[in-house]
């Protein structure tokens, strides 16, 4: 056995008692803090249960004709959402599918700033890196737990929780591709007379975008990847599904809720993927073929 | 003519200008002053003399080379100008302004208005249309929309890419795409145009149509051209004076003919021995000046002695003209073939 050198209780109680000391002084604070996320999350959730199920097929099956203008991938995501209705998970595809939209929606506006002022500060990266890997490194319940004693069970805990862990692979390929423009263009530009906003957003956002958008990509399949840990704390949706499954051992249930959560996957990754290489084949960058 | 430009105004002049690159420049700066090479302050202190104690005088109108092999520090020397990179010590004035004393304002100002830059590897924007690219430098300016998509158009046109303007960058070919550069330089109309070894990149044969156009062009816009290039023969081919780098530091300085006719070091001498010298001469240097009875046969001053060789099958006597079309001189086969002759190296 490792020998005792500290005692480490007095630690750990100043931890709990930390935390318990937030929870009662701040907790109604933190809770009107989120209360605009929680809007965001019913607004979108609301919008999308109340939209008629032949609407939604149409227009994701439109949106993926226009990322890709022929006509496999639209067969792909009609058979996708066809299955969801199918399968009586419509309503829960739905809430999961708000749940993954909103946690997308602020991790792009919290990663896309952050990305960018990374991109411009080496130190700056060397603070924010390790934060990252924190963030998609620790164990989700470890975080999972205090904000639901902040919060309280629901879905604020549970959009909060996906988004620590979907957004930092947008922060990261929004600085690699800020920074991985080609310096000849960048040294152009500076040539002109370019202020650094006029390059950020005439140059290097523009031709850094294909690479943000696989950042996109990355983080809806990891809001995705949430669904399951999320419902556990009150956000519903097919991860309640799965859930309810397995603790009432009914397998065919938590089978296709999951085989649910794959269809919804395929349908965002395809989206976004060919989205992304329609971008990359407009800058030019796919030249060699 | 580089003659006609001695007393004219100096667009740009470098004064003892010097690049080291390193975490402490200063240090090494003090080394290079004792009067250390290149080589033995690297050795010291690892860092890179880019550019040791470069002076230009640079006159308006003028297309002024700079010479050098790869590492000779001649792209440093150009991004100075603009000042893409902050000399460690020295002076440039450009018509008179001290860059290097430019706020960051007056810096881009400076850039959006007074200096462009065409670059080696074109350096265009590819999300951007022909158009798009070349009415770039005067979006950044502030021009509005219709104007300088007209101003574009128009410059599209003088370089020969009409029917390109909505192509994408990435659909053209290498000389197509200089060309865009080219455009979106001039499409600034700035005084001074930086190219930095604008035509390396390209084809022999385009390269050469290219270096025709440029001397072209310039004989309308009477621009101040710094032009870098690794290549003797395109140095010769267009420049009004050369400058002659190596290890950061300036060799020779002169006209083509100068340079050729009296290389000053065995550096030089060794580029001059490659070169093509017929083109390099031009017969107003070699001439019998003064008048003389008139010659079937005559050209004009700017001939080189390659364009004069094809005439001796006919004639004895070729006259040299000026631009009026008055006789100025004569060359004989015989002066032409001395001139050639006495710079090969065993020979004279």
């Amino acid at each position: 056995m490792f020998p005792q050198l500290i005692d480490t209780r007095p630690w750990r109680r100043a931890v709990d008692d930390g935390l318990n000391w937030v929870v009662r002084n701040w907790g109604g604070t933190f809770e009107a803090a989120a209360y605009p996320l929680l809007m965001l999350l019913k607004a979108i959730e609301d919008l999308l249960v109340a939209t008629p199920w032949w609407l939604i097929i149409a227009l994701l099956t439109g949106i993926a004709w226009l990322a890709t203008r022929r006509w496999q991938l639209p067969a792909v995501v009609f058979a996708a959402l066809m299955f969801l209705g199918i399968m009586d998970l419509w309503k829960d595809a739905m809430t999961t599918m708000a749940l993954m939209i909103a946690a997308t929606l602020t991790a792009i506006l919290i990663s896309i700033p952050v990305g960018v002022w990374m991109s411009r500060s080496i130190n700056l990266r060397q603070v924010i890196t390790p934060i990252l890997d924190l963030m998609q490194t620790l164990p989700s319940f470890v975080y999972l737990i205090p904000t639901v004693m902040i919060f309280g069970p629901g879905k604020i805990p549970a959009l909060i929780a996906t988004i620590v862990y979907a957004a930092p692979p947008l922060v990261r390929l929004t600085d690699l591709g800020l920074r991985s423009v080609d310096p000849a263009v960048m040294e152009a530009s500076r040539a002109f007379g370019t202020n650094p906003r006029q390059r950020l957003f005439g140059v290097q956002i523009p031709l850094a975008l294909p690479t943000i958008l696989a950042g996109v990509n990355q983080t809806t399949m990891m809001a995705l990847s949430m669904v399951v840990i999320a419902s556990m704390i009150g956000a519903g949706g097919l991860g309640y599904q799965v859930l309810q499954g397995i603790g009432r051992l009914e397998v065919s249930r938590g089978l296709f809720a999951g085989l649910g959560i794959v269809a919804l996957a395929i349908v965002f990754d395809r989206i976004t993927q060919a989205f992304g290489r329609q971008l990359q084949a407009r800058i030019g960058l796919q030249e060699a073929r | 003519m580089a003659e006609l430009n001695e007393n004219a105004e100096l667009a740009i002049a470098m004064r003892g200008v010097t690049k080291i690159f390193g975490p402490d420049p200063q240090a090494a700066l003090a080394l290079l002053k004792a009067g250390k090479s290149k080589a033995e302050v690297q050795a010291e202190t690892n860092h890179v003399v880019g550019l040791d104690n470069v002076s230009l005088d640079i006159a308006a109108g003028q297309i002024f080379v700079v010479m050098g092999l790869s590492g000779s520090g001649k792209s440093t020397l150009i991004r100075h100008v603009n000042r893409l990179i902050e000399p460690t010590a020295g002076e440039i004035l450009v018509h008179g302004d001290d860059v290097l004393k430019m706020s960051r304002d007056a810096l881009r100002s400076y850039r959006r208005t007074k200096v462009a830059m065409v670059f080696q590897k074109f350096g265009l924007l590819p999300h951007r249309s022909v158009i798009d690219n070349v009415a770039y430098g005067l979006e950044v300016r502030g021009v509005g929309r219709k104007v300088r998509l007209e101003t574009a158009a128009k410059w599209i046109e003088t370089v020969g890419l009409a029917g390109y303007e909505n192509s994408q960058p990435r659909q053209l070919s290498g000389g197509q795409q200089q060309r865009v550069g080219l455009a979106r330089a001039l499409s600034m109309d700035a005084d001074i145009i930086l190219m930095d070894e604008a035509f390396s990149a390209l084809d022999p044969l385009i390269r050469s149509g290219m270096q025709d156009e440029l001397i072209t062009l310039q004989k309308s816009l009477h621009k101040t051209i710094l032009f870098i290039t690794h290549d003797f023969d395109e140095a010769l081919k267009i420049g009004d004076r050369i400058a002659v780098l190596k290890d950061g530091a300036v060799q020779q300085e002169g006209k083509p003919e100068d340079i050729v006719l009296r290389p000053a070091n065995e550096h030089i001498e060794e580029f001059v021995r490659e070169v093509n010298k017929a083109r390099a001469i031009h017969v107003r240097s070699i001439m019998e000046r003064g008048v003389t009875e008139p010659c079937e046969q005559a050209v004009s001053m700017d001939a080189r002695c390659e364009d004069v060789l094809p005439l001796f099958a006919e004639h004895q006597w070729v006259g040299v003209v000026d631009g009026e079309g008055n006789q100025i001189g004569r060359v004989t086969a015989k002066q032409v073939i001395k001139a050639l002759a006495r710079h090969t190296p065993g020979v004279g």
